[in-house]
């Protein structure tokens, strides 16, 4: 198991490697330019080149992808050229409020997907089967900027329940420590923030859980149709085992690995996909913060966003395979 | 490892509640109660660059350090003529090359250093000696290069005494105020500057004004706070300004609506109808210093006939255009520039909507049956523009009707820049805000032939044009130098390189209570003598 992990983790090595290239080569063969963007539309073609001069962009691309390396490999994230702040410093707030909300979005798509598609399996074609997968239906494909739209015309103005935007009180605003909101909130002992902290990513998350709890339930159900023909269930409803315990305990264990990989995709999903969620509810997460580097051609915060994503990506769907064992453990690593 | 878990978020929370005992005092302020408001959350759609003016372009950083600066001189109210700043008075030879300011006494920093002379020229001399850097924009194309630059028109910038500066010129220069008065040239604290090095405009922003910087978060919010020893008395009247990004339009009226902002521009022209009847929200129009216009590319066929040009000049119906897209909120063009720039020649006979006189122009050209085109258009809304994609689909409509067949092309913003400078776009769309008010930041700007291959994307070049535009330049006596715009506007009307298409005034909203909040010109506001009822 640990030489398994170990491996894999190894592997990653290749793999961020690879996508550091491809990305560096792509941004650099889309038109556009950050000098231009930087100094605006009224800049002189002289003022242009001192900027690409001092910021290294006229030496040969491999020369500054092998300088990009370099820094990389002594942990130095490069600097953005758009505000001249470190990345690794600038990066971390947006990755953190953005894993804030893909965790709390996930937790909602879990919970309530696995328990739609669990009993929408139990009661086949029941009416809550029915409603429930059409349901699922419309969750996949509603589009995430209407959704979070509509829960902020409802939630928000019309019956003022919770906050439209942001991730605290803009007028009284969380002291950041780790920028784990919920976390610092709790350290700091602030019960009042913590709870203000929970209503702002109430709407949110659950726009953002739509679509993979809609993915889960879909997948849950299936999953578990498969299992609960087999013999072994069979049996245990033959010896009258009370149908919870077997759907819950016997089935939902054997019908987890399948889940457990949409689980593990989707999440990592969320951590580059959520850009519409976090544009229209203010949201200063990794994904607005890479977009927006894309619209200045701000090269060094793309290419080191798109990397740290890429990382979590991986590590995320490493851990899923490492639970695939604690499920199911015919599943052995060597 | 249930009971694990069960134990661990037991001790949690009981920690928490022990910690909430030591500070649970301050949690009831801020929230602010019955108590007059004093607090402003001002909303927008992007983030700021930077907060050094000198090194920024954009108007989202200057809408924030135009709160933390002062500049010598300052554009009155809500137009822009010059009046006094950090210069009290001023004193112009009679050439027009030496200009001599008193600054104001007493005035301090924020972090508590004197502002004088010195520190006036530490700050040009940061400018003018940064060429290597690349990073001042502004400087540059302002006052014509930097230092030991052929085009440099500053001579020197000497300190007379501690409250005396004196700038001598190498030729006079009309516009030199109103340059003076722009967001880019205010004067920053000299120790800050150097103490924080790179990091300045990022982690220390130390000016003269209204407001102190306190935080920024990136992409999210940026804070300041009442400067106390502020040079205007009994200002500012706000004790705390923050700035909250939140990229989406309707979003961001939703977050108004629901009183988690106090003021944001960036109203999507269809929600201004339904804003007029809201009792609790008010609507402020910023007075246009812009234009938006459809550009031809007056090198490619068929648009190097005048006679084309001017046909489609009259094929665009400019005041539906306005109703439809701008909610009426903007003035039709007829000049390259806004009426309330001083030079504007309202004599001009606007190209009036004429589909017939079109037909018959094009055919004199040789047209007879119209021809096929691309239209380029604009991926995203700009301030002089809201809705490009609809108004390029609205002139296809009205080009149609004379049979001239535009095929609408779009791509990504900085591209779409790039390949419209370059030439490559027969016809576009494009427009341009204001720097300083004046009529050479917009006709020599964008219409001169020294300006092909940066702001001229038609590229038009006419050499009467240049010669008006050249000698206004440096024509110091106010009325001789409006006489000569007012020329060359009649020239660029006849000869016709644009379809000046509008002046848009940009919508604001706030809430009611809001008082003496007069959006600028500029598109960045000084917030000081702001408060609510």
């Amino acid at each position: 198991m640990l030489s398994y992990a170990t491996r894999r983790v190894l592997m990653l090595i290749p793999v961020l490697f690879g996508m550091s290239l491809i990305v560096f080569s792509i941004i650099r063969l889309i038109p556009g330019d950050p000098a231009q963007t930087i100094l605006g539309t009224k800049a002189t073609q002289e003022a242009i080149q001192s900027l690409h001069h001092a910021l290294g962009l006229d030496k040969p691309w491999f020369v500054q992808y092998v300088s990009y390396l370099k820094d990389l490999l002594t942990g130095d994230f490069g600097t953005s050229i758009r505000t001249n702040a470190p990345i690794s410093q600038e990066i971390w707030p947006h990755l953190a409020a953005t894993m804030e909300l893909s965790f709390v979005a996930m937790i909602i798509a879990i919970f309530f997907g696995i328990n739609a598609g669990i009993i929408s399996a139990w009661k086949q074609n029941s009416i809550f089967d029915f409603t429930a997968m059409v349901i699922a239906l419309i969750g996949v494909s509603m589009p995430v900027f209407w959704l979070g739209l509509l829960e902020q015309w409802g939630f928000s103005l019309e019956l003022h329940w919770l906050p439209s935007i942001g991730r605290d009180n803009i007028r009284n605003a969380v002291n950041p420590i780790t920028h784990f909101f919920l976390i610092d909130t709790l350290l700091q002992g602030r019960f009042d923030q913590f709870w203000v902290v929970i209503k702002h990513l109430i709407l949110p998350s659950v726009a953002l859980a739509t679509i993979p709890m809609a993915i889960i339930a879909r997948m849950t159900r299936s999953s578990m149709l498969e299992v609960m023909r087999s013999d072994y269930i069979r049996t245990a409803r033959a010896k009258g085992q009370r149908m919870f315990w077997i759907v819950y305990k016997h089935s939902l264990k054997n019908a987890f690995i399948p889940i457990l990989t949409v689980i593990g995709l989707q999440t990592g999903l969320l951590l580059g996909g959520a850009i519409l969620t976090e544009t229209i509810f203010g949201w200063p997460g990794i994904g607005r913060y890479v977009y927006n580097a894309i619209q200045y051609r701000d090269y060094p915060v793309i290419q080191s966003g798109i990397l740290v994503i890429a990382f979590f990506f991986v590590m995320i769907n490493l851990i899923v395979d490492i639970l695939y064992a604690v499920f199911d453990p015919r599943i052995k690593y060597r | 490892m249930k009971k694990i878990l069960l134990m661990a978020l037991s001790i949690v929370f009981i920690l928490s509640i022990a910690l909430t005992g030591c500070s649970s005092n301050e949690s009831s302020s801020g929230s602010g109660g019955s108590k007059k408001q004093t607090t402003l959350v001002f909303g927008r759609g992007a983030d700021s660059t930077s907060l050094d003016p000198a090194v920024v372009t954009d108007g989202e950083s200057f809408k924030v350090t135009k709160n933390i600066y002062d500049t010598l001189v300052e554009y009155k109210g809500q137009t822009t003529d010059v009046g006094p700043g950090l210069a009290e008075s001023w004193d112009i030879s009679d050439d027009g090359l030496t200009y001599t300011f008193h600054l104001r006494d007493g005035v301090k920093f924020h972090d508590g250093t004197d502002f004088n002379a010195k520190a006036v020229v530490f700050n040009f001399d940061r400018w003018m000696t940064g060429k290597k850097s690349g990073k001042f924009a502004y400087y540059p194309s302002m006052f014509g290069g930097f230092k030991g630059d052929k085009g440099h028109i500053i001579e020197s910038v000497t300190a007379k005494d501690d409250s005396t500066v004196v700038f001598k010129l190498k030729r006079p220069s009309a516009p030199f105020l109103k340059d003076l008065a722009m967001s880019p040239f205010a004067i920053a604290s000299p120790t800050a500057v150097k103490k924080y090095g790179k990091d300045y405009g990022r982690k220390a922003a130390v000016g003269t004004g209204p407001f102190k910087f306190k935080d920024w978060k990136s992409k999210d919010t940026i804070t300041l706070v009442k400067n106390d020893d502020y040079w205007r008395k009994g200002q500012p009247k706000l004790n705390k300004v923050i700035f909250k990004v939140i990229p989406d339009n309707t979003a961001r009226l939703n977050a108004l609506k629901n009183g988690e902002i106090d003021l944001m521009d960036g109203v999507n022209p269809s929600d201004i109808e339904s804003l007029k009847n809201n009792k609790d929200l008010e609507l402020f129009y910023r007075p246009p210093m812009n234009v938006g216009y459809l550009g031809f590319n007056v090198e490619k066929e068929p648009f190097n006939k005048k006679k084309v040009r001017q046909a489609l000049n009259h094929a665009i119906n400019k005041k539906a255009l306005i109703d439809s897209f701008f909610a009426g909120a903007g003035e039709p063009a007829k000049n390259p520039m806004p009426s309330n720039i001083a030079g504007y020649n309202d004599d001009i006979k606007p190209y009036d909507f004429d589909l017939k006189k079109a037909k018959k122009l094009l055919a004199e050209a040789g047209y007879p049956n119209g021809f096929k085109t691309e239209l380029w258009t604009m991926p995203n809304p700009r301030p002089y523009m809201p809705a490009p994609q609809k108004i390029a689909e609205a002139i296809q409509a009205n080009f149609k009707k004379i049979g001239v067949d535009a095929k609408i092309v779009t791509m990504e913003w900085s591209t779409y820049l790039e390949k419209v400078s370059k030439g490559e776009s027969p016809m576009f769309l494009l427009g341009w805000t204001g720097d300083n008010g004046d009529a050479d930041n917009f006709l020599y700007t964008l219409l001169d032939k020294d300006a092909i291959g940066s702001n001229n994307y038609s590229r038009y070049a006419n050499d009467k044009v240049h010669e008006l535009l050249i000698k206004a330049q440096s024509e110091t006596d106010e009325n001789k130098r409006n006489e000569l715009y007012k020329k060359a506007q009649v020239i660029i009307h006849e000869d016709a390189p644009w379809v000046p298409l509008v002046h848009s005034k940009p919508a604001l909203v706030g809430k009611k209570s809001i008082e003496g909040f007069k959006p600028h010109p500029t598109g960045s506001d000084k917030l000081n003598t702001v408060y609510f009822k």
